[in-house]
C-alpha cells in the first residue's frame, strides 16, 4: 500500500485520467450501439447488413486487436485522429473502445427491444408513427427498463477493458500509472494493488449508481 | 355514385408459409359503410382486417383505401396509417404512456397538432368514450373495457376516414364487453366507415350494414345481415351458424 499512498497524487491523475476515457468511450458506445441496434431491426436490408457486419467483426475481435488497428492501422490509410493534450494514441484509444464495446451495447439494446411485446410497435405503426418514431416514442422507451442491467454490465466491462488502452500508450490513465510506479522502483504488488483499488473506485460506485437507475425507472408505469 | 369505396380489395392473395390464408379477396366497403367479418377462428379474418394496412402484407392483387393503392414500407405508408384507424383485440395501448398521452402522440408527431390542442381534443374523445378521468392514469391500471375504449379514442384521435377493428371484444371479461360495443354502436351510427372482425353476433344484427361470412381464406357470402342470419346459402355459414346460435 506504501505507493498508493506516496504516490496518491499520480493514483488520483490516472483515476480521472480513465473517467474521461471511459466517459467519451461510453458515449460513443451507447450513441453507436443504439443506432447499430436500430440497423439491425430496421425494414432496409442494407442497414441491417450494416448493424449485423459489426457486431460479428468487433465482438469477435480481441480488443487488443482492435485498439492496434486504431492506432496503427487506420493512419496508413489516411485516418489520422487528432492529438489529445500531447497524447496521439488517445482518440484512437477512445474510439477503438467505442467500436468495440458499441457491438455489445447493440446486442444488449436489441434484446431490449425483442422483449418489448409485438403489439406495441403495431400498434404505433397503425397510428402512423415511421418506423423512426415507432422506436423513438414507443420501443426504446419502454426497452431500457430491461436494458439498463445488461448494459451496466457491458459499461463496467468497457471500464475494465480501457486497461489496455494504457497498456498500449494512453499515458496518464490508471493502467500506465502502474508502469510508472515500477519503473520508478515500487514494488509490483504495492503500485498493482493501488491500480486495483483505484479501478474499484470507479466500477463499484458506477453498479451502484446503476441499480438506483434501474429502481428508478421501475417506477414508472 | 361515382366514388372511390373506401375499401377495395382485388384478387388478394395470402399465405403463411404452406397456409393459404387469403384466398382470392375481393371486397368493397363504401364510405359510411359498417361491415362486420364472421368466420370460425384460423379463416383468415383477422389477417383480412390487418391487410388493409398492410399491417400484414399480402403476396398478390390490390389493396385501396379511398382510391389509393397501399403504398410499400416508408413514409407513404405512415401517412395512409394515419387515416386507417385500427383497434387490436388485445388493446396494445402503449404501456410506458399516460392514457391521455396515448390518445395525444398520434396528433402530436403525426399531425404535427400543438401539444395544447391535441389534449384538448384527446380530452374531448376520452369524454366521448366515458373515460376522460382516467386520463392520468397509466394503461395497467385500467380494466379491460376502458383500455379498449382508450384505444378506440387513441384511434380516433387521429381523425381516420375507416376504423378497423380486430375482435375488439375477445379478450375482455363478459361484463365489459357492452360497454366497448356501445362506443362502436355510437360511432357506427355517427357514419364512420367500419370493418369488425368479430364474434358479436347481437352487434352484427344491430349496427353493420353487411356480413362477410369466411372460412378457409376465401369470403364464402356478403349479405345483408337479416339475410345472412335467417338464410345463410352456403353449408359452411349454416354449420357456424349452427354451431354458435345454439349453445
Amino acid at each position: 500500500m506504501d505507493a498508493l499512498i506516496a504516490e496518491f497524487p499520480r493514483f488520483v491523475s490516472g483515476f480521472l485520467g480513465t473517467l474521461r476515457l471511459c466517459l467519451f468511450a461510453a458515449i460513443g458506445a451507447l450513441v453507436l450501439g443504439t443506432l447499430l441496434a436500430a440497423f439491425r431491426v430496421s425494414p432496409v436490408p442494407p442497414l441491417r447488413w450494416v448493424g449485423t457486419s459489426w457486431v460479428t467483426v468487433f465482438r469477435n475481435s480481441p480488443l487488443v486487436v482492435v485498439l492496434f488497428l486504431f492506432a496503427f492501422g487506420l493512419p496508413q490509410v489516411g485516418v489520422v485522429f487528432p492529438t489529445f493534450g500531447g497524447n496521439s494514441f488517445f482518440w484512437p484509444g477512445v474510439a477503438g473502445l467505442a467500436a468495440y464495446t458499441a457491438a455489445f451495447v447493440c446486442e444488449a439494446v436489441r434484446s431490449g427491444i425483442n422483449s418489448v411485446p409485438a403489439g406495441q410497435a403495431e400498434a404505433a405503426r397503425a397510428v402512423g408513427l415511421t418506423f423512426q418514431q415507432t422506436l423513438g416514442s414507443v420501443v426504446l422507451p419502454q426497452a431500457l427498463r430491461t436494458v439498463v442491467p445488461p448494459l451496466g454490465s457491458v459499461m463496467i466491462a468497457m471500464i475494465k477493458n480501457s486497461a489496455i488502452v494504457g497498456a498500449f500508450g494512453v499515458t496518464g490513465e490508471l493502467f500506465s500509472v502502474d508502469g510508472a510506479l515500477t519503473a520508478a522502483g515500487y514494488s509490483a504488488l504495492s503500485s498493482l494493488g493501488g491500480v486495483a483499488l483505484a479501478y474499484l473506485a470507479i466500477t463499484i460506485p458506477a453498479g451502484i449508481g446503476l441499480g438506483v437507475l434501474e429502481r428508478k425507472i421501475e417506477v414508472k408505469r | 355514385m361515382t366514388e372511390a369505396p373506401m375499401i377495395r380489395m382485388v384478387s388478394v392473395d395470402k399465405h403463411f408459409g404452406e397456409l393459404h390464408v387469403l384466398r382470392d379477396i375481393n371486397l368493397e366497403v363504401t364510405a359510411g359503410q359498417v361491415v362486420v367479418v364472421l368466420g370460425p377462428s384460423g379463416s383468415g379474418k383477422s389477417t383480412l382486417c390487418r391487410t388493409i394496412n398492410r399491417l400484414e402484407p399480402i403476396d398478390s392483387g390490390t389493396i385501396e383505401i379511398d382510391g389509393q393503392r397501399l403504398p410499400e414500407e416508408g413514409k407513404g405508408l405512415a401517412g395512409l396509417r394515419a387515416d386507417v384507424g385500427m383497434v387490436f383485440q388485445s388493446f396494445n395501448l402503449f404501456a410506458h404512456k399516460t392514457i391521455l398521452e396515448n390518445v395525444t402522440l398520434g396528433p402530436i408527431k403525426v399531425r404535427r397538432t400543438p401539444k395544447a390542442e391535441a389534449e384538448k381534443a384527446g380530452i374531448g374523445l376520452l369524454e366521448r368514450v366515458g373515460i376522460a378521468d382516467q386520463r392520468d392514469k397509466y394503461p395497467a391500471q385500467l380494466s379491460g373495457g376502458q383500455q379498449q375504449r382508450a384505444a378506440i379514442a387513441r384511434a380516433l384521435a387521429m381523425k381516420p376516414k375507416v376504423m378497423l377493428f380486430d375482435e375488439p371484444t375477445s379478450a375482455l371479461d363478459p361484463e365489459m364487453v357492452n360497454e366497448v360495443l356501445d362506443v362502436m354502436t355510437t360511432l357506427a351510427k355517427e357514419g364512420m366507415t367500419m370493418l369488425v372482425v368479430t364474434h358479436e353476433m347481437g352487434f352484427a344484427r344491430r349496427a353493420a350494414n353487411r356480413v362477410v361470412f369466411m372460412s378457409d381464406g376465401e369470403i364464402v357470402e356478403d349479405a345483408e345481415p337479416e339475410a345472412f342470419f335467417t338464410a345463410p346459402r352456403s353449408d359452411r355459414a349454416k354449420d357456424f351458424l349452427g354451431k354458435i346460435l345454439t349453445h
